[in-house]
């Protein structure tokens, strides 16, 4: 089987890799572009640990096939931080205790970021839902609830101050 | 030694804990770098997949590898006959002993698979692809068994027999027949009949719970390196990497010190990882490939090969006074141990009534293997499920008095000086404050809906010591390194810093605590027993006290004094004799900077074995809604209270507490595994074992009660494993809120909501 060439662009910089036309995206993070940041917890799509924007839409990277990406947009958490601050998300959850072990933490936090980006001023419910793709077994999901709202309300202050 | 050692330190002057810092590890873990199982690799390594039964209960015929052997790419091939075929031997691996030859048959079958996942072999090869497609050439013969799932069938005497070579401990007459049937617990106190014969009000029921599983979201990872010289490198994510190397060593026939284990970061245990799976396989196959091999669980291996705890069947009978003094109780406890003897069932039979003053009873429990994976401890193994059936029958007693839930276990609770239903004598408990500050708060006095119940139930767990290292070692500036060797599952890291911090009179971020790898560190059982603050912490602690002692004597030795007139004040030496009083204090950074003058390097190595873990109690409040068109529960309000001795880093300890009851109120509504009539697990996915999710659940309230735990440094007491106990009861007796049922078998799914609402009706 021979491999397929994919140019892509993952955190806005250019990045190219072989890929087997089965290789999931997140294979391709992990394996190809050294990128661990996004787990595998489940390989199906259930846990969301493997969360990934593509082209500016979350997705699972493990449900998106590497070939599909070529000339596409990848963000991972590897550049959620930018110049070495820490995104107000980050920031959050480490303050709030958001996280345990912490494996199911890169994929809630591109989760987060795309709702606050969708969605500035989240109710508790609708932060609920939107993350409800995205397991953690430690944290019983207080913290990261009360993390993200405080994001949000920071975020908001930032845009109108 | 500095004479403060067994001294509690003086609690009106800490400046540390009880405050709330960002974790040490926290920004590794937000931006995605910290290094977990599977995202460790080695130069040249291999992947290794392993070949697992379709059977729940079959003689292994013949395994030919040789199609798989002949495909290019493929290094290696293992089955049990690379792996020595071990002894009947017990280990002590801490919370539980292990037989190390069940271990090793659990690891890869010999003979027979006993369950539908069980290992038959394993392959290494150059790329996943070869792996698996090596794994459909391997030809396995199987003469299928017949088969037992669930433990009352199991029980029986014209059950499948798992082990022919197994009879029936803890009888008063040993058994001549094998059976399925390991062991039997028993406990007795007083003349339970004669109690029964004299109490007003008597309530009794049958309860069954399902086998679930931990849920870590991490799948079981580590790569494995065997060297020509028969050293051995192993990376992976477990609750000790103390253990793994025992284990490997064990397994495979090698020196222990041949084998180093570096722990990778767990992304989850919860009881799951203080076993191995993975690594003496990845060890066998890289000795017979020459490669490091590198191994990871899919989420389908992890549910149907590890974990799970048991599922049970229990009966519970209570009898008390009109006063609500309860006289009498009966405890049958049969629990699901999976293919190998190990159930949790004498924890669950100690657990069972430990909450309750009671002077008559009788407490009998089975562990029974069955054609399901060996179970492995979730968090307070047993406690939960004891805790369910003795709960709801409390629940129903308060009932048949007329009294208040919370009342009749105060009137009944232990508390200092109580003789406990497993032996000791119960010592600074805070269980009878943990009770009071669920009845006044707030949550407990407001009112309910429609369609809503309110339940309250109550839990406790032993928490455990043990042997551990730790070491602290002083940079030139003055800023310290923290080494212990227990993996940090929920924030442990934290703790250790600021117990170190606070001991040093440093700021916590002067201290970077580490966990090292089994060569860099002493000793230190797993990661378990809620043990790691309260006896690692412990000696980080006496650790840093030894540090002090030393920089006493350094600071003596510049200024010409006796040690006497040094003392360690915030962090720096001061001069108390009243010779010298133009001393002025001396920081530990000065102190550090002129080490090489002094005596060499400052550092602290300090072991032990800590005794003395106290006992933890949780009260559960949980208000929930059922829908009754559709049999739905919403978890509406939930307030947990907890003695935690003393909250070292409050955030983390709360966290704890939250975790519990999510995973309890997944137990409670809709966590099981589910058979089909083969035996083959049929919902080995998280789409199908449906965990708690963020829309599940309320925000869980906590209520941290502080009863100091004199033996620790600080009071700290573990907290990590109290909060499971009682939520899938605090469920339950909402639910019997609600609906006007008692629904005595988990879990209460829309199906099984709906049937009882139906028979309610008829």
């Amino acid at each position: 089987m021979s491999k397929i060439h994919i140019t892509t662009t993952v955190n806005g910089d250019p990045a190219e890799f072989l890929a087997s036309p089965g290789m999931t995206l997140l294979d391709a993070l992990r394996d190809e572009l050294g990128l661990t940041g996004a787990k595998e917890g489940c390989g199906s799509g259930d846990c969301g640990a493997c969360s990934v924007m593509l082209d500016g839409r979350l997705v699972c990277s493990c449900l998106v096939l590497a070939p599909e990406v070529e000339g596409c947009r990848v963000e991972t958490i590897e550049g959620m931080a930018q110049g070495g601050q820490l995104h107000p998300l980050q920031q959050k959850f480490l303050e709030h205790a958001a996280l345990q072990c912490g494996f199911c933490t890169p994929g809630l936090l591109v989760a987060a970021k795309a709702l606050l980006d969708a969605h500035p001023d989240p109710t508790e419910v609708e932060a609920r839902y939107w993350l409800a793709g995205n397991l953690c077994r430690c944290t019983g999901y207080d913290k990261i609830i009360r993390a993200v709202m405080d994001a949000a309300a920071d975020l908001r202050q930032e845009r109108t101050a | 030694m500095s004479e403060t050692l067994d001294k509690p330190a003086a609690q009106a002057t800490l400046n540390v804990v009880g405050t709330r810092p960002i974790r040490p590890d926290g920004a590794d873990k937000v931006t995605g770098r910290a290094t977990y199982g599977a995202d460790y690799n080695m130069p040249g390594q291999l992947v290794g997949r392993i070949l697992r039964s379709p059977h729940a209960h079959a003689r292994i015929v013949s395994i030919d590898a040789s199609r798989a052997r002949a495909l290019p790419g493929v290094k290696a091939v293992v089955t049990s006959a690379d792996f020595p075929d071990l002894a009947s031997e017990m280990h002590d691996g801490g919370e539980a002993a292990s037989n190390l030859r069940d271990l090793s048959l659990n690891v890869m079958a010999r003979g027979k698979v006993l369950y539908d996942g069980h290992a038959v072999a394993a392959v290494a090869a150059v790329s996943a692809a070869v792996a698996e497609e090596a794994l459909s050439r391997i030809k396995v013969i199987y003469e299928t068994l017949p088969h037992v799932i669930d433990v009352e069938p199991a029980m029986s005497p014209d059950a499948p027999v798992l082990h022919d070579y197994m009879f029936t401990e803890g009888l008063e007459t040993p058994p001549t027949v094998a059976s399925n049937i390991a062991k039997r617990h028993k406990n007795v106190r007083g003349d339970v009949d004669a109690a029964f014969a004299a109490a007003d009000v008597i309530v009794e029921d049958r309860y069954t719970t399902q086998a679930v599983h931990q849920g870590y979201i991490e799948p079981q990872a580590c790569v494995a390196a065997w060297a020509e010289d028969g050293r051995c490198e192993v990376w992976s994510s477990s609750q000790g990497q103390f253990m793994v190397r025992t284990y490997c060593a064990k397994i495979l026939g090698l020196e222990i010190s041949d084998i180093r284990v570096t722990p990778a970061e767990i992304g989850g245990g919860f009881g799951g990882k203080t076993t191995v799976y993975l690594e003496p396989i990845a060890l066998a196959l890289s000795r017979a490939s020459g490669h490091p091999v590198k191994m990871v669980m899919t989420r389908e291996d992890v549910f149907r090969a590890t974990g799970p705890t048991s599922g049970a069947v229990m009966h519970v009978k209570l009898g008390a006074l009109s006063d609500g003094t309860i006289t009498a109780a009966t405890v049958e406890l049969k629990f699901q141990a999976g293919a190998f003897p190990g159930s949790p069932v004498g924890a669950a039979c100690m657990t069972a009534l430990a909450c309750y003053d009671i002077a008559n009873f009788t407490i009998v429990g089975w562990d029974v293997v069955t054609n399901t994976p060996k179970t492995a401890a979730y968090r307070a193994p047993g406690a939960p499920i004891a805790a369910f059936a003795v709960e709801s029958a409390v629940d129903d007693l308060a009932r048949k008095l007329g009294m208040d839930p919370i009342a009749l276990r105060e009137k009944n609770a232990v508390r200092d000086g109580t003789k406990a239903s497993y032996g000791p004598t119960f010592q600074n408990i805070g269980y009878v404050e943990t009770l009071a500050a669920i009845r006044d708060s707030d949550h407990y006095k407001s009112p309910l809906k429609p369609n809503q119940g309110r339940g309250v139930a109550v839990g406790f767990w032993f928490n455990i010591g043990g042997e551990s290292t730790a070491a602290i070692h002083i940079s030139e500036d003055g800023s310290a390194a923290v080494v212990t060797g227990n993996p940090d599952i929920g924030g442990s890291r934290a703790s250790m810093a600021m117990m170190a911090a606070e001991t040093l009179g440093v700021p916590v971020e002067r201290v970077r605590p580490m966990i090292g790898d089994t060569a860099s560190i002493g000793y230190s059982m797993l990661t378990g027993g809620s043990r790691t603050t309260f006896a690692t912490g412990m000696a980080v602690v006496q650790a840093a006290e030894k540090v002090i002692l030393d920089l006493r004597q350094r600071a003596a030795k510049l200024w010409e004094v006796s040690l006497d007139h040094v003392v360690w004040r915030m962090g720096q030496a001061e001069c108390i004799d009243p010779a010298k009083p133009e001393k002025k204090p001396m920081t530990l950074a000065a102190l550090a900077a002129q080490s090489g003058r002094t005596g060499g390097p400052i550092s602290a190595q300090v072991t032990l074995n800590a005794q003395g873990a106290g006992p933890g109690f949780g009260v559960h409040l949980c208000d929930l809604e059922v829908d009754p068109e559709t049999g739905h529960t919403s978890i509406v309000r939930y307030t947990a209270a907890q003695d935690v001795g003393r909250a070292i880093h409050p955030s983390y300890v709360e966290g704890q507490i939250q975790g519990g009851v999510a995973q309890g109120v997944g137990w409670a509504l809709n966590e099981a595994y589910i058979f089909d009539r083969d035996g083959r697990m049929e919902n080995a996915g998280f789409l199908d074992y449906r965990m708690p999710v963020a829309s599940d659940l309320p925000m869980l309230d906590t209520i941290m009660i502080e009863v100091p735990n004199p033996r620790h440094p600080f009071g700290a007491k573990g907290v990590g494993e109290v909060p499971i106990v009682p939520p899938l009861a605090a469920v339950a007796n909402a639910m019997r809120g609600a609906i006007g049922v008692r629904m005595s078998s988990l879990p209460l799914s829309p199906p099984a909501v709906l049937a009882a609402l139906d028979g309610k009706g008829g």
